[in-house]
């Protein structure tokens, strides 16, 4: 399977990718590691006109210590998260959530901010950032602005960046309360989660159940009012909305978020 | 666009479609016809080569993404005498092929994994093995055969592992 025809830019920095991106217009789209992007390229799912290539923006690749807050450059791959002694020190949900993304192969090709622009709900570390209540920093044609992950992800494949708007960094205040649980089901190892659950502290987060990553906010306050773990596990499907596919029906989906969410937080709670 | 790779050491330039994924340069501009497209989705691994020295899915990375970077196929593994490589030769004696179409995917993906880890656990081969997939379902022997060549590499005993060959193999 090959892509439709497209013209190849590359930018070697994010002045360049900007101005790149203002040039192509609405035909234009920027390809990180192109893990998310090509495939739907060769299935002609997308079909953009302009490919504006950041993958070589070395200086957007990093996970920084920055007192209260860890700040991670968009373009730092899923393997590099894995690697990094800071995360695994300070944000260890973070990396081992990076370290079940897809494959080994995969993990060195796919970036951070690909996955968050991408805004599949199925995708493990949106939700990963949203129980980490991350902020992301874009730039547009007007300059910077920093954008609460709660207000990021507008709908299937949908988000809040406008077109040309580049994500150049995520940051994640460390977190107070440090239990953590990453669950993932799967049929096979390299599939996307049928669901996931992220845990940080009683912030909970799922994946693959509504159009969007979702905070478990029922589950989030039944724990806040005292419930247990399982008491408040069974409240994991409230709001929420899942797909029915090859994989799972809605029930099955919702049965699943009530078990991983008593994993999870049982898990958290060893780790506390 | 005018696309650059050093493959197998060897310089290889054309002018190519912007469109040209890594595997077809490959294949059909450096003849390099080891790596195999397999699902063509980044899920079977058949296509996988080094990128500066990485695992990647060829099938799912653009030829001009690859420009100026070093790639290694299956055929560059061997020495400059002949010799093959201490994974090739695991394959060769622990019988970790059958059809061998996933085979120099997951050779790839064996090195790549010894490289950064010379002395995985059991468990770490097979889950450094998730993006390859062996429609023979031959697994068993592929961790046999990794797992030799992690140990062969380590106390040096690549010699030992070569008239082993040798001496099953010998026609």
């Amino acid at each position: 399977m090959i892509p439709a025809p497209f013209e190849y830019r590359r930018a070697s920095t994010a002045e360049e990718a900007l101005k790149l991106a203002a040039d192509a217009g609405d035909d234009g789209k920027y390809l990180a590691g192109g893990h998310s992007l090509l495939p739907l390229m060769k299935l002609r799912l997308a079909q953009p006109e302009v490919i504006i290539d950041i993958g070589r923006l070395r200086d957007l690749s990093y996970v920084r210590d920055e007192g209260d807050q860890i700040a991670i450059g968009a373009l730092t791959r899923h393997h590099d998260l894995v690697r990094s002694e800071l995360l695994a020190r300070e944000l260890p949900l973070l990396a081992h959530a990076a370290s079940q993304v897809g494959d080994p192969q995969i993990r060195h090709r796919g970036t951070v901010g690909g996955s968050l622009a991408h805004g599949d709900p199925a995708s493990d570390l949106p939700a990963v950032l949203l129980a980490l209540d991350a902020t992301l920093v874009s730039r547009g044609p007007s300059g910077s602005r920093e954008i609460g992950v709660g207000e990021f992800f507008s709908g299937l494949f949908e988000t809040a960046l406008q077109p040309g708007e580049l994500l150049t960094e995520i940051r994640v205040s460390k977190p107070a309360q440090r239990g953590w649980s990453f669950q993932k089901f799967t049929k096979r190892a390299i599939d996307w989660a049928i669901v996931g659950v992220a845990v940080q502290g009683r912030q909970v987060a799922l994946v693959n159940m509504g159009s969007t990553p979702l905070r478990a906010g029922a589950v989030e306050q039944a724990l806040a009012g005292g419930a247990s773990p399982r008491e408040a596990a069974a409240q994991a499907s409230e709001g929420t909305n899942p797909v029915g596919d090859i994989n799972a029906s809605p029930a099955y989906r919702e049965h699943l978020a009530r078990v991983l969410v008593a994993r999870g937080l049982e898990e958290a709670a060893s780790r506390a | 666009m005018k696309v650059a790779v050093t493959v197998n050491g060897r310089q290889v330039a054309a002018e190519v479609e912007d469109r040209m994924l890594l595997v077809h340069f490959l294949r059909e501009v450096a003849d390099l016809t080891a790596t195999n497209v397999g699902c063509d989705t980044t899920s079977c691994g058949a296509c996988t080569v080094l990128l500066d020295g990485e695992s990647v899915k060829s099938c799912t990375v653009l030829a001009a993404q690859a420009d100026g970077s070093e790639v290694t196929t299956c055929e560059g593994l061997a020495g400059a005498d002949g010799q093959m490589h201490p994974v090739q030769l695991a394959f060769r004696a622990e019988h970790g092929l059958q059809c061998g179409f996933c085979t120099p995917g997951m050779v790839m993906a064996a090195v790549s994994l010894l490289a950064e880890n010379p002395n995985p656990t059991e468990e770490q081969v097979r889950s450094s093995l998730e993006g390859n997939l062996c429609r023979c379902t031959g697994y068993h022997n592929i961790v046999r055969a990794v797992l030799a060549a992690a140990g062969d590499t380590q106390a040096g005993a690549l010699a030992e592992v070569a008239s082993a060959v040798s001496g099953k193999d010998a026609p």
